[in-house]
């Protein structure tokens, strides 16, 4: 008896309820609405082909999402960005925010969020994503980005950190343009 | 910031990730330190901020199409009226073509499998029947793996067999139509069992399904991983088989 863990028209039950998040996801991580497109089909070929390999029980969502990271990461946009990241370099050590947050995101719109999330380095962004949009648990985001889950909270700390830092100069400039 | 509780931690609580007794005590905290409170209240709404200035972009509908034409899926409803004809035909005649194709394909492949069974089962028999059966003899996975370097076009893993009661003999390159592979021979109590390592190519990976099954009287077992084709063939039972191939499918 095959012991494949599911039968094979379940790939689409499965993995098409993911498709809007993934898409979401991508275009945030290439920025690039075409590049998005590509990465989100490249995934969903190459998670049709190895979907034999998928191991039933496991975490199917994070494995979808490691798939589309690693595209990305292997391709030239996500080399790009990616290239010479070093997470303590971005361990953000100027003073801390000189404004109260709760200030801050009174003064803040949307749009200006928008900008900041797309200005931080990509493996803020990400985390920042799977945390808050797709509302993942830290061991989830650790098997999305093989990252141990300890390094899951301290990387998003700073993430947040950052996100907040640069919101904060957003708001500054902002003032000071006006 | 007036009182010593990181921010980190107050991140993982709001985060739902701390454990039971932490999450009480940090949440009495909370309610009575004033810093906290207004801290945790910030960091709630930006993470609400986050999340719905990050739910940002649609897919178009063509696009959402090609997926789903990708991952399998029936497309989408017709437009027209005739749609519930569609509805109600499309089902029924897709059964009639999928009988009809998957008859041919199944009987087409089931022979095409059969023989690569058999073969293997040959290639198995024979290597035992031979005076050399292996050509790098030891136990040693670090021994063995290397020797197969510039002889067979990839490379594979081997487990770490410390605390089963399987035994590495040694290994051998091998050739299956007309591609070159890996034969390991494995030993459990007085059975040998071969495992083959071929690349797999995409014309022959829709030959097997994988799993385990019962040919010539072997027990044998197969998958796919990495871009390799694994078959495991042996006398012994199913379960020490899909032991030994779980082992195989975790080497790192």
């Amino acid at each position: 008896m095959p012991e494949h863990p599911l039968p094979a028209a379940t790939f689409a039950e499965l993995s098409l309820p993911l498709f809007d998040q993934l898409y979401n996801f991508a275009c945030w991580l290439t920025q690039d609405q075409t590049e998005a497109e590509d990465l989100v089909q490249e995934t969903y070929v190459k998670a049709l082909r190895g979907f034999s390999s998928f191991q039933a029980g496991t975490n199917f969502r994070a494995w979808m999402y490691r798939i589309l990271r690693n595209s990305f990461l292997s391709s030239r946009t996500g080399l790009k960005a990616t290239v010479a990241f070093d997470e303590e370099d971005h361990e953000l050590a100027g003073p801390p925010a000189s404004s109260p947050e709760n200030v801050l995101l009174d003064r803040a719109d949307r749009e200006m969020l928008q900008q900041a999330l797309e200005e931080l380095p990509v493996h803020f962004r990400e985390i920042l994503l799977l945390c808050e949009v797709e509302e993942m648990s830290y061991q989830e985001i650790a098997e999305t980005l093989s990252i141990p889950p300890g390094t899951v909270m301290s990387r998003l700390f700073r993430a947040r950190k950052a996100l907040r830092r640069t919101l904060e100069e957003k708001l500054q400039g902002k003032n000071h343009g006006v | 910031m007036a009182c010593d509780v990181g921010r980190e931690k107050l991140d993982a609580y709001l985060d739902g990730e701390l454990a039971p007794a932490e999450a009480a005590a940090l949440s009495a905290h909370v309610r009575a330190c004033n810093a906290c409170a207004s801290d945790a209240l910030e960091r709630v709404r930006m993470k609400r901020a986050v999340s719905a200035a990050a739910r940002r972009h649609e897919p178009s509908p063509q696009f959402r199409q090609k997926i789903a034409n990708i991952a399998g899926s029936k497309p989408g409803p017709a437009s027209s009226s005739r749609k519930w004809f569609w509805m109600l035909a499309t089902p029924a005649l897709l059964v009639v073509i999928l009988s009809l194709g998957v008859n041919f394909y199944v009987n087409r492949e089931t022979g095409r499998r059969q023989r690569i069974y058999g073969e293997l089962a040959d290639l198995h028999v024979a290597t035992l029947a031979s005076a050399t059966p292996v050509d790098v003899v030891s136990t040693d996975r670090h021994t063995v793996k290397p020797w197969f370097q510039g002889k067979i076009p990839f490379a594979f893993n081997l487990p770490e067999l410390q605390g089963t009661d399987f035994t590495l003999v040694g290994g051998r390159v091998t050739y299956l139509a007309q591609s070159p592979g890996a034969q390991l021979i494995y030993q459990l109590r007085k059975h040998e069992i071969s495992v083959f390592i071929f690349q797999d190519r995409s014309t022959d990976a829709a030959s097997f399904a994988s799993g385990s099954m019962n040919a010539f009287s072997f027990n044998m077992s197969s998958w796919t991983q990495d871009g390799l084709r694994y078959f495991v063939v042996g006398d012994v039972n199913r379960t020490d088989i899909e032991a030994l191939s779980k082992l195989l499918r975790d080497a790192r």
